[in-house]
């Protein structure tokens, strides 16, 4: 595999369009619906969070509201696969993946159910809810587990696209969407595919990788670096697993390093797998952004983000340190 | 709602469950571990199942869309499924004789990408009963007529997650499924009272919006007229508690937690073998296969 190229895409203006991943995912599920009559959802009392209410209303006799019980929730999922059904499965990143951990590991991953987790409100920027609802170490035990996909589309343009991709794929997805508006920044003629990085920005100084949401501010790092004649390369890792590692070697082997970026723990998620890709084919300096090893914290999403320095200055910040040591 | 098979021929049942309870013993000390308790236990339950007429399902066509499903949440006594599979024909009885073993089609919990007939993985306590659920209302989403059976236990409803699950499956109000209970009072600690005292299962299952029956675990016409009466419930799952006793009737195994998950070795099984009525020449060639 190996990373596509993209056009650049345009400056984000101030009037840029603002959209959660879980919005863009219940307009996509309910779009699926009207082709796929094989395709049902299931919700644990939160489907107007999830936004799979736009589902239920559209297609009442494929929802169904398990109540909140995800640990139940994820094994009547698998069960209604095991009949022939695509099931998509949402809560909150938290508890489709903290709470049900066995039963995914269970009932969906062991027996390779087709079974599409797709949870919302993942990261710091869930915001004022505080540490309890902020899943940041979801990618860690979604990735770890076999046949498992883990998918972090990184607008809502990648979201929609992301969604047709998992249901026209048999096994199991987990899909990470956030709660927060973000820009829609991807090009019109992006092209989402399993398995392969996207390739934002060309350069040859480091090397800047986001997944969801920390893509955007990943191209924003690399636009000041610019100015500052730093030429850097941009991917977006929207697919955590399967690995892009072929983008991965050829970032380290073509760059002076390596700069990961997510609202996850440091340990376990992308940065983790990256750095993993990269001992095992061109080893290079990784620097990991994200969680250091602590809980998050009630406030406003976008200044969370900020202040756990997952955004533009803390990333060109990285990259500078990165180059000074090489 | 489904509709009862004719009568069976109950003793051609005792017959069928005695032999598969010898096939359970031979297993299980050829496989060094397992459990012997609930799969002897729930012989003559799972026999009226599956030779009574009841469960719909053909070991030439395992994966038959509309087949009735069994799915045995309470996994750890897959012996006894195992012993029935092997007889219905979905895979070699010869393979029994490899449960546990490196390469072996039978696992040590049910799994179905090794087991033809298996429609399920389960072994954690909890998981399966929601599975079950998941296939019964995979049915009604389609359109089809099948009806999904599981096996649980006392020891399960320790376990939050069945109880999530009988509580969604009275909301949804899945009529196509319908619960074991084995009741034996007994887990790998203890006694149920000493470990965590479950209380009154029919009670709490009732007060879940269950249709509720408790039948003696041993008694073949008791299974099956609860059968009867389960078929015809609209509207409700329905859960059969099954007063078993652990161990049945093997004299040194009955009512002892030591045989939940202990399998007999070489001259306890020549024992079981003896109480089971096998001549004492045929005790021997068994117990040596």
């Amino acid at each position: 595999m190996s990373s596509t190229t993209v056009k650049p895409p345009p400056p984000p203006t101030p009037a840029a369009q603002k959209v959660a991943t879980r919005e863009a995912y219940g307009k996509a599920l309910a779009e699926l619906g009207k082709t796929r009559q094989d395709v049902v959802v299931l919700d644990a009392d939160l489907s107007g969070s999830t936004r799979t209410n736009v589902f239920a209303k559209a297609f009442p006799e494929r929802f169904f509201n398990i109540g909140v019980a995800e640990a139940n929730m994820t094994g009547i999922a698998a069960g209604l696969s095991f009949t022939g059904l695509t099931v998509f499965c949402s809560s909150f990143a938290m508890f489709a993946t903290g709470k049900a951990f066995e039963q995914v590991r269970q009932e969906v991953a062991l027996p390779n159910a087709n079974v599409k987790i797709c949870a919302t409100h993942a990261g710091v920027t869930v915001g004022e809810d505080g540490a309890s609802h902020q899943m940041l170490e979801d990618l860690a035990i979604m990735r770890v587990l076999p046949n498992m996909r883990v998918i972090v589309p990184a607008d809502g343009l990648e979201t929609e696209q992301v969604i047709r991709a998992v249901a026209n794929v048999r096994g199991p997805c987990y899909v990470r969407l956030s709660r927060l508006k973000t820009p829609m920044f991807l090009p019109a003629d992006y092209q989402f595919e399993i398995g392969r990085a996207a390739r934002l920005r060309d350069g040859n100084c480091v090397t800047l990788i986001g997944t969801g949401l920390t893509t955007y501010h990943a191209l924003r790092a690399a636009e000041q670096l610019a100015a500052e004649g730093l030429q850097c390369r941009v991917l977006n890792m929207s697919c955590i697993k399967p690995l892009d590692t072929e983008a991965v070697r050829a970032a380290a082997a073509e760059t002076a390093g390596i700069v990961t970026v997510e609202e996850h723990q440091r340990a376990g998620g992308l940065g983790g797998a990256v750095a993993e890709a990269v001992a095992e084919s061109h080893p290079c300096p990784v620097v990991r952004l994200g969680m250091q090893d602590r809980f998050g914290e009630s406030g406003d999403g976008d200044a969370l983000l900020e202040h756990f320095g997952m955004t533009a200055p803390a990333i060109v910040k990285a990259a500078r340190d990165l180059l000074a040591r090489t | 709602m489904i509709n009862a098979p004719g009568k069976p021929d109950f003793d051609q049942l005792a017959a069928i469950a005695r032999e598969l309870r010898i096939d359970v013993l031979c297993m299980l000390e050829k496989a060094g571990s397992g459990h012997p308790g609930g799969s002897l236990g729930m012989t003559d339950v799972f026999t009226t199942l599956w030779f009574g007429g009841w469960l719909r399902a053909d070991g030439r066509h395992p994966d038959d869309p509309d087949r009735d499903r069994f799915v045995l949440s309470n996994g750890h006594i897959c012996p006894i499924l195992y012993a029935i599979l092997a007889r219905k024909n979905y895979f070699p009885k010869s393979d029994l004789d490899t449960l546990r073993k490196l390469g072996s089609p039978l696992q040590g919990h049910p799994d179905f990408h090794h087991t033809r007939g298996v429609d399920c993985c389960t072994g954690s306590l909890g998981n399966g009963a929601s599975v079950a659920l998941g296939m019964a209302i995979g049915a009604r989403v389609q359109g089809k007529d099948f009806h999904v059976y599981f096996g649980s236990s006392d020891g399960e409803a320790q376990e939050g997650q069945l109880w999530e699950m009988a509580t969604a499956a009275a909301h949804h109000k899945v009529d196509n499924l319908t619960g074991f209970l084995d009741w034996n009072g007994i887990q790998i600690d203890g006694y149920n009272k000493d470990v965590m005292d479950v209380r009154d299962l029919q009670a709490k299952f009732e007060a879940f919006g269950w249709h509720t029956q408790t039948v003696h675990g041993q008694d073949l016409k008791g299974i099956d007229a609860a059968l009867r009466v389960a078929a015809a419930v609209k509207g409700q799952p329905q859960m059969i508690l099954c007063r078993t006793v652990l161990g049945w009737p093997i004299s040194f195994m009955m009512n002892k937690p030591h045989w939940h998950g202990v399998a007999p070795d070489r001259a306890q099984l020549e024992q079981a073998l003896a109480e089971l009525g096998v001549p004492p020449d045929e005790v021997a060639a068994l117990a040596a296969h």
